[in-house]
């Protein structure tokens, strides 16, 4: 069984939209600018999504008020998205869709506001602040569910850079199980000062763009995005376009914040995305990387892609063009994946000037036209949290 | 860009979703229920309930390096953890934590549930970005994610299966059952289910008040496993009534942690009582879970 996507929109600093994300894979042009986020005084570049201040919420959804919820509504009005849940919630029962959203910070930075505005006598939070529909972990799947008029089943995995890259392996496990007839697959995250000056503390930010396999690099671009997909268990095949064929899951048993140094988690997690897609190492025709940037990222990774498929298969990281979109990351790259793969086109890595030889991976500068099939799409976070999604066209 | 009459997939199945429950496979850490050997004859009415101590979970597990490097969330969670998967109490000394893994090591993929995260942490970070020198501590960010805890699990055991966290708010711990129903299904031998909350200090307490610290963890496994047990039945329902505990300061308990909704199904398993309990899942809607003994095979 596979699942196909019977609907997907994605937003980042590259644009709104699947047209916008063709067309900049395309021009390979980075989305990464100097961060003018009020309150940040850090010298970084980021990937901003144009348009927030705009995305107003309607009033009936005023209580999810954050910069989260806005990016996550831009992204459902995107690409007639919402439109046609709305069709399959007519035809199925809103109770027959679930929801299954990645996120790693949510809508933190209504929080970092309210603290920057306590109470003078006690230092209570304002009264305006609203936890539960913001920041709690749960809420943007709470949002979607809110304003897609879904009354099914709803979760939200948060499990850092990893989250809606895992939302698609529970989303197929809930399908298979009966819970559910369609999944709504989603990650959203947002720029914050949270991880801003986190990742800044732990020495991870690159003060340029973030530039993966580079020789120079120096750490990640952090970025903000939102990745939505209707999908349902299908025969492989038996859709137009890319369907997941499978996905591996490990954990790297480590370190909280720096990889195996060997890609042995990475490894063992693209080993069983391969054989849960009923193929072999040598079918798989392109790796998206997880492609941070950082120097024990790319190191780490370079080392399970040459263990687990060699140094013949064309890997590419679209960091450099979106940056990191860290809990939105596994679909928001799944997704560029897919566009890559109906245009034939592998996309170019625009921040990557002279890649490191010690690294063996076979990367490319430039969009390269590629007839692609069997893809896979690489998502590591903290806590060494690993998933690998494959994603394949045609019958297998 | 989708055709108006496109063939729709096939509906799913309504297959019985089932697992297995070992008895002494389960884990609790809360006010006045130190571990789940104390907790069982309280729970089955045999000892009374003493109300609120201080907790102190120490994970074993855990080298002490590691474990200074922790908060009061990822401890609780982990000693929790530990309870179920060892199916031992915690020790009054620490014991070699080798010894205390099952025979052949541990490779069991774990679901984490949890409603909030570790809000002790995310005050320490806003406090600290509303200083002008934003002094974030490198060991606070990567100790803030949600999943933290499931990453010191996994460096606890050396165990390279994989981890899920997750949140349902109110609903984690039946979200969390679910999810573990769904990779048992899927195929997995036997999946821990960890579910913990920790009340946060203020000013947030009072956006979100818990009653308490709590945490609970299971061992749970395919229906058809050999030997003795507990088989439990999930099915999804609208507008039944969640199960109470009859004594009111559990009761206060069940209600005040979202962990703690887990409560009705441990004192059944307690009680040794064969019968439904219904856990609240998302607002209107309900988990049942039937019990009944597994008849082991002639």
């Amino acid at each position: 069984m596979a699942l196909s996507f019977e609907a997907f929109t994605l937003v980042t600093c590259l644009g709104q939209g699947v047209a916008a994300h063709r067309a900049a894979l395309a021009d390979c042009r980075s989305g990464l600018r100097p961060c003018r986020l009020p309150e940040v005084e850090l010298d970084t570049m980021v990937g901003a999504v144009d348009g927030l201040a705009d995305a107003a919420l309607p009033d009936r959804l005023a209580r999810f008020e954050c910069r989260n919820h806005r990016l996550a509504w831009l992204g459902l009005q995107s690409d007639g998205f919402a439109r046609r849940v709305a069709e399959l919630r007519a035809a199925v029962g809103a109770e027959r869709i679930g929801v299954f959203i990645g996120s790693s910070t949510a809508g933190i930075d209504r929080t970092e506001l309210a603290y920057r505005h306590r109470r003078h006598t006690d230092g209570a939070l304002p009264d305006w602040f609203d936890y539960r529909h913001t920041h709690n972990a749960f809420s943007p799947a709470h949002f979607v569910a809110e304003a897609l008029g879904l009354d099914g089943l709803a979760v939200v995995i948060a499990t850092a850079c990893s989250s809606s890259a895992k939302a698609f392996a529970a989303a197929d496990r809930h399908l298979a199980a009966g819970l559910c007839d369609y999944a709504l697959v989603g990650g959203v995250d947002s720029l914050c000062l949270t991880t801003l000056y986190g990742f800044n503390a732990l020495e991870l930010v690159a003060s340029g763009p973030c530039r993966p396999w580079d020789r120079r690099r120096r750490g990640i671009s952090l970025a903000e995005g939102a990745g939505f997909a209707l999908v349902a268990r299908r025969p492989p095949g038996d859709a137009e376009g890319p369907m997941i064929l499978g996905y591996g899951e490990s954990s790297d048993a480590f370190h909280m914040s720096a990889p195996h140094p060997a890609g042995a988690g990475a490894a063992a997690a693209m080993r069983k995305a391969i054989a849960m897609a009923g193929l072999t190492p040598a079918d798989v025709d392109q790796v998206n990387l997880h492609g941070t940037g950082t120097t024990a990222n790319d190191l780490a990774e370079d080392r399970a892609i040459l263990d687990v498929l060699g140094d013949a298969v064309p890997c590419r990281s679209t960091k450099g063009a979106t940056g990191h979109t860290l809990g939105a990351a596994g679909i928001v790259e799944v997704l560029l994946m897919s566009l890559g793969m109906t245009a034939g086109l592998l996309p170019g890595m625009p921040t990557t000037l002279e890649p490191d030889p010690v690294l063996g991976a076979r990367i490319g500068r430039w969009p390269e036209p590629h007839v692609s099939r069997r893809a896979l799409s690489n998502s590591f976070g903290f806590g060494g949290s690993n998933c690998a999604l494959l994603l394949g066209t045609g019958a297998t | 860009m989708m055709a108006a009459a496109e063939p729709r997939p096939p509906p799913s199945p309504r297959i019985p979703v089932r697992l297995r429950l070992w008895p002494d496979r389960l884990g609790i850490v809360g006010p006045g229920l130190p571990s789940w050997a104390a907790a069982r004859p309280i729970l089955a009415g045999q000892s009374p309930y003493a109300g609120p101590a201080p907790l102190d979970p120490q994970p074993c597990l855990l080298p002490a390096r590691e474990r200074r490097r922790t908060t009061f969330t990822i401890r609780l969670a982990l000693a929790t953890a530990e309870q179920a998967l060892t199916g031992m109490a915690p020790p009054d000394e620490d014991g070699p934590a080798e010894t205390r893994l099952p025979p052949g090591g541990s490779e069991v993929p774990v679901v984490f549930a949890c409603s909030g995260g570790d809000t002790e942490i995310i005050h320490r970070i806003c406090t600290a970005l509303v200083d002008p020198a934003r002094p974030v501590s490198p060991g606070d960010f990567h100790n803030s994610v949600h999943n933290a805890p499931a990453g010191y699990w996994s460096i606890a055991t050396r165990d390279c299966s994989p981890t899920v966290s997750l949140s349902a708010f109110d609903a984690s711990f039946a979200a969390g059952l679910i999810e573990t129903a769904t990779q048992i299904l899927a195929g997995a031998e036997r999946v821990l289910l960890v579910a913990y909350d920790v009340p946060a200090p203020e000013p947030l307490w009072r956006c979100r008040p818990l009653a308490g610290a709590f945490a609970v963890a299971m061992l749970l496994g395919r229906a058809d496993a050999p030997g003795e047990g507990i088989t439990l039945t999930l099915e999804l329902c609208r507008g039944a009534t969640q199960t109470a505990l009859v004594p009111p300061d559990l009761e206060a308990l069940r209600i005040g942690n979202p962990a703690a909704r887990a409560l009705p199904l441990l004192e059944a398993v307690a009680r040794r009582r064969a019968g439904t309990v219904i856990l609240p899942h998302l607002p209107g809607r309900q988990l049942a879970v039937r019990l009944a003994r597994t008849e082991p095979l002639p």
